[in-house]
């Protein structure tokens, strides 16, 4: 028999715990009119805002991994001056409120922003656009995918691709056949994680891309937008956020048991 | 001012009958020796229109009735009908428009009747250097204008579908919002060209826009009503701050404010 060593009085806490996140859920099914549901969830505008959502979140999560995965190559490989900060201001909009990082958006790619002007100049107009969408999502997401693979990039340590280095291996093949196979559990959940954060994001979107159906009104800113005139089609398609989230975040941590080396990993 | 102070309480006394009954602290005041007096904290429910205005009418209310608070929630007029209807403990309602006060009213949590107090115009709002060289509201629906309006769940979403119609223009806006702020946010920060908010924001938002008033805009007038919460445990602290905002004192604040008589 394991000895767990827990005081009896934590039970209760953690069931405390527990109810504390999975009532609200609850009461919600409960409120949803399931006669409605169908038509609810099906309606024109519910379908163009989900369709929208899981194809900006695609996206996003595309845009963390191309970002995401050299920085946190470099936080977790090279020790350099300044490196605690650049990963607190990277993990920033972890902490950060959205709406926070809408305004800062608005003040880089906006059309009066720091980098608006020259991209208007160059025919590039991201208010008010799908882009926006994007970027709002990636800039919540991007922290999601960056700690969860800097860990994994810790966790591993460096031994293998040292080895690999002095078999002559140049840099690239040693990322490519060594360092990514190791951690690809890490690089799987950073974007699982990444694509459900940015399938929630809402604040920031509203303050920067705006909010019109088909183009930036993404679910859960039309979610918002039915509370208005119809609580019951807001409840129904919170609970379709609500199940694609599961599922997401069921997927990010069915890990294997044990890590896998990288040798199984490689072949 | 303490003549028609006592006057107010007086008539107060003779609607309500409880002028004085719970109140736990004990102000003296002139007014306090002459007649039962108010005290308590009054909890008003405002829709966010009018923050600049009950800010203001709240504090005068307090210097009017020393001893007394106004606690002051504002938020849009749904969320507030919401959280009434979800057991918020609100003594006064002011609502943006009709339709949510109906709602407030169709759940039985409305004291008696409702008070129409004020009215509020749309009007087109632009950065101050105008970029789309905006003049009318037919200027709106010209290609390549960026306007930004309400979504039409929302009050001021509804009242610019009003003039749309009457008008027989469409609009093809970049962005629906889901609240007036929202709106006038986008504009200021010049991501629009124009978008459509009300005479009241524009005025409160001094000299980062710039209002131009159209004259279709009577299409669509929003009145702005307000009632006691049925609810309520403070129903004479309620009466009175209703008094206020629809008495001399609440019609100068919120006409300097820009807002119409009803």
């Amino acid at each position: 028999m394991n000895y767990s060593g827990i005081p009896r009085w934590i039970y209760g806490l953690a069931v405390v715990g527990g109810l504390f996140v999975l009532l609200p859920l609850a009461a919600m099914v409960l409120k949803v009119d399931w006669t409605q549901f169908i038509p609810l969830v099906t309606s024109e505008s519910s379908l163009t805002a989900l369709g929208l959502s899981l194809k900006t979140s695609a996206a996003s999560t595309a845009l963390c991994l191309i970002l995401g995965i050299p920085l946190a190559i470099v936080l977790a490989r090279r020790p350099f001056r300044g490196q605690r900060f650049l990963r607190a201001f990277v993990l920033l909009p972890l902490v950060l409120p959205p709406v926070v990082g809408g305004i800062a958006l608005l003040y880089t790619f906006g059309r009066q922003g720091l980098l608006g002007k020259d991209l208007e100049l160059a025919g590039i107009q991201i208010a008010f656009s799908t882009t926006a969408v994007v970027l709002a999502q990636t800039f919540v997401a991007l922290p999601f995918l960056v700690v969860s693979l800097e860990g994994a990039l810790r966790t591993a340590g460096n031994r293998y691709e040292a080895v690999a280095a002095t078999l002559g291996a140049r840099p690239t093949t040693i990322l490519r056949r060594v360092t990514l196979p190791m951690v690809l559990p890490g690089v799987a959940s950073g974007a699982v994680l990444s694509f459900a954060r940015s399938l929630g994001e809402f604040g920031a979107t509203l303050t920067f891309a705006g909010s019109l159906q088909g183009v930036t009104r993404t679910l859960p800113l039309e979610i918002y937008l039915q509370r208005e005139t119809d609580p019951d089609a807001a409840v129904a398609l919170s609970l379709v956020l609500v199940a694609v989230a599961v599922i997401v975040v069921g997927l990010s941590y069915r890990r294997p048991r044990h890590a896998t080396t990288p040798v199984e990993a490689a072949v | 001012m303490l003549l028609a102070a006592g006057s107010l309480v007086a008539g107060l006394a003779g609607c309500a009958g409880s002028i004085g009954a719970g109140s736990t602290a004990a102000a003296t005041s002139p007014a306090a020796s002459a007649s039962p007096q108010l005290s308590g904290t009054v909890t008003v429910y405002a829709a966010a229109s009018l923050k600049a205005t009950f800010t203001k009418l709240a504090s005068e209310f307090e210097a009017k009735y020393p001893g007394t608070k106004v606690a002051l929630s504002f938020a849009g007029s749904s969320d507030l009908v919401t959280q009434i209807t979800q057991g918020a403990p609100a003594d006064v309602f002011a609502s943006a428009d009709t339709k949510n006060m109906s709602k407030l009213s169709d759940a039985s949590l409305v004291d008696g009747k409702a008070t129409n107090f004020a009215t509020n115009v749309l009007t087109i709002a632009v950065p101050p250097s105008n970029p789309a060289s905006i003049s009318s509201f037919a200027d709106l629906a010209k290609p390549g204008v960026k306007v930004v309006l309400c979504a039409s769940q929302v009050p001021c979403g509804s009242a610019a579908q009003s003039v749309e119609k009457a008008t027989g223009t469409t609009i093809k806006p970049v962005s629906e919002e889901s609240s007036v702020t929202d709106v006038l946010g986008k504009v200021m920060s010049g991501e629009a060209d124009a978008g459509l908010v009300y005479v009241t924001d524009v005025k409160g938002a001094g000299d980062k826009v710039k209002g131009i008033p159209f004259p279709e805009s009577s299409n669509a007038v929003n009145t702005y009503p307000i009632a006691t919460v049925g609810t309520s445990k403070h129903k004479d602290l309620a009466a009175a701050f209703i008094s206020l905002v629809t008495g001399s004192e609440g019609k100068k604040v919120l006409g300097d404010a820009g807002f119409g008589a009803p």
